[in-house]
């Protein structure tokens, strides 16, 4: 079941055009990726579908709703990049202040617990680092207990433990049924969260599919290092329909193909009877597919 | 509580948490009483002022004084850092409108000049003899629309102002010629006639009028609270029209 439909959005501030062409659908339970370079459109094709902007054309509908429909603020958690919080106010009392806002609220108790925030609940927010603040900003966008939770660049300023640890939280939500839609530009992110990914550029979708789906789509090549236990013949591997070119260095050989390669080599690697010592794989990853369908570095 | 209820709280405490704001908003205005009440000539009759004495005087402008400070550089600055920051966008994320914030933002100012104005008028009556408002309900009006007219300027500022330091600094530039025909440093009741004309039609000058008459025993005059009144339309409508959440 679909509980967002986007088809055709587009918006534009004065000349310049944010989002051209947006569709997606967003199926219910899953963890759904919004994945482009700064200033795909990303944010405000969110934006859109949290009722913060009016599209000027396409429709979006969200849990089957206009995304304006005030139900929706109940239904949907939002977390933005850069909304802070007044300086002078406290953990505890921000998720107080923020439960009253919901007819059936999460424990915010738990909720802080499972972010690492416990101890800072009486912490001013001035004085939390920038990780705490991005980890209240999770709290604050889940202690509705929302259907749906929209999380724009979710672990940006946390340190690989928290971002882990973040993951994992986010991971647990799913799990209650909640559907998750997450914008980032971390590839580890994505790959290991999202269920589906929708690559943006220039305000276009330009793929949608699954992270192993992106990576296999863009077939590029593989590389397999290792050091034959016996010398063998260069002429063998070039009759493998899957290898490309075949490298030495020094006693290590390096292959390189494409299509199902490992196997191919392996398989005559065991009929040689030749062992495969130190062999390495290298695959394409989700950064290859990204740099490949935006021609843009995503670490960038 | 109610959410609206919650969020004044949740103001209150965090103006609260500014000492600067706090002191001013709501000990300076006493403070300036107990001052120009230890002089001694001020405790006189004067014949300028028909009679009465000028701490009788400043005790009315002390209110104006509070409601200055609150809504033309409190209320700006606060609500210009609150949208800067993305806490009215974040807001409207929640099933809370954030207009609901505005509103508590206002009544938490409202609530302090209270507190502020009762201090002072205390401090006159116990220290200086100053005569409560012999029109009670009259002095309550007064209050209540000098607030309304003032909070909708500072409304007005925090919609136009793109940062907090902005709307304090413009609110802060608004406030010494207000505060001038309000009477803070001449009373308005011996500035020749044509200021006190002048005076009449400026928000904190037609604010004075109506609090100095209630003060002495009358209603507000009509020309202070249909002035007071203009000033809540024109700006609380522009504000309306002009204010971005985001």
């Amino acid at each position: 079941m679909a509980v967002i439909e986007v088809n055709h959005l587009r918006k534009h501030y004065g000349d310049t055009v944010a989002v051209r062409d947006v569709s997606l659908t967003v199926e219910s339970g899953e963890i759904f990726g919004i994945l482009g370079p700064n200033g795909a459109g990303k944010t405000t094709t969110i934006e859109c579908v949290a009722g913060l902007r009016t599209p000027d054309d396409g429709t979006i509908r969200v849990l089957g709703r206009e995304p304006r429909d005030p139900e929706l603020r109940r239904l949907v958690g939002v977390q933005l990049q850069e909304s802070q919080l007044p300086e002078k106010l406290t953990v505890r009392e921000a998720l107080e202040l923020y439960s009253a806002f919901y007819p059936e609220p999460a424990d915010w108790r738990a909720l802080t617990r499972e972010l690492g925030l416990s101890e800072k609940l009486g912490t001013r927010y001035a004085k939390l680092s920038g990780g705490q603040k991005q980890r209240l900003s999770i709290a604050l966008a889940l202690i509705g207990n929302p259907k749906i939770a929209i999380l724009d660049e979710l672990t940006t300023g946390l340190d690989p433990q928290a971002r882990r640890d973040t993951w994992a939280l986010i991971e647990s939500i799913r799990d209650t049924g909640v559907t998750i839609v997450l914008v980032t530009h971390f590839m580890e992110e994505a790959e290991r969260l999202c269920d589906r990914i929708a690559v943006i550029d220039r305000g276009q979708v330009v793929a949608l599919d699954t992270p192993a789906g992106l990576v296999a789509g863009i077939a590029v090549e593989q590389t397999i290092r290792f050091r034959p236990s016996a010398p063998l013949d260069d002429a063998l591997f070039a009759q493998l329909g899957e290898v490309r070119e075949v490298r030495h260095h020094g006693s290590q050989l390096e292959v390189i193909g494409t299509g199902n390669l490992l196997h191919a080599v392996t398989s005559l690697l065991a009929t040689h009877q030749i062992i495969a010592n130190d062999l390495r794989i290298e695959q394409a990853s989700l950064d290859d597919a990204f740099v490949r369908l935006t021609g843009r570095d995503g670490t960038e | 509580m109610s959410v609206f209820a919650k969020l004044t709280m949740t103001e209150l405490k965090l103006n609260a948490r500014e000492p600067v704001t706090a002191f001013f908003t709501l000990l300076f205005p006493t403070i300036l009483v107990v001052i120009l009440g230890s002089i001694p000539a001020f405790r006189e009759p004067s014949d300028d002022l028909g009679g009465i004495r000028v701490i009788d005087v400043y005790v009315g402008i002390s209110v104006l004084l509070t409601l200055a400070m609150l809504g033309l550089q409190v209320v700006p600055m606060v609500l210009a850092t609150y949208r800067e920051k993305g806490i009215l966008r974040r807001l409207g994320t929640t099933p809370v409108r954030p207009v609901l914030l505005l509103a508590a933002q206002l009544a938490a100012a409202l609530l302090t000049a209270v507190v502020s104005v009762t201090l002072a008028l205390a401090a006159g009556r116990i220290l200086f003899d100053v005569p409560l408002p012999a029109q009670f309900a009259g002095f309550v009006v007064a209050f209540l629309l000098s607030a309304l007219g003032v909070f909708s300027i500072g409304l007005f500022i925090a919609a136009l102002v793109p940062t907090g330091k902005a709307g304090n600094s413009i609110g802060t530039l608004l406030f010494f010629p207000l505060m001038f025909f309000a009477g803070l440093w001449t009373p308005r009741e011996v500035m020749p006639d044509v200021l006190q004309r002048i005076s009449d039609f400026t928000p904190l000058g037609a604010g004075e009028r109506a609090v100095h008459e209630a003060m002495t025993g009358h209603w507000p005059s009509a020309l202070s609270a249909t002035v007071l009144v203009g000033y809540l339309v024109v700006f609380g409508l522009a504000a309306s029209r002009l204010f971005r959440w985001s």
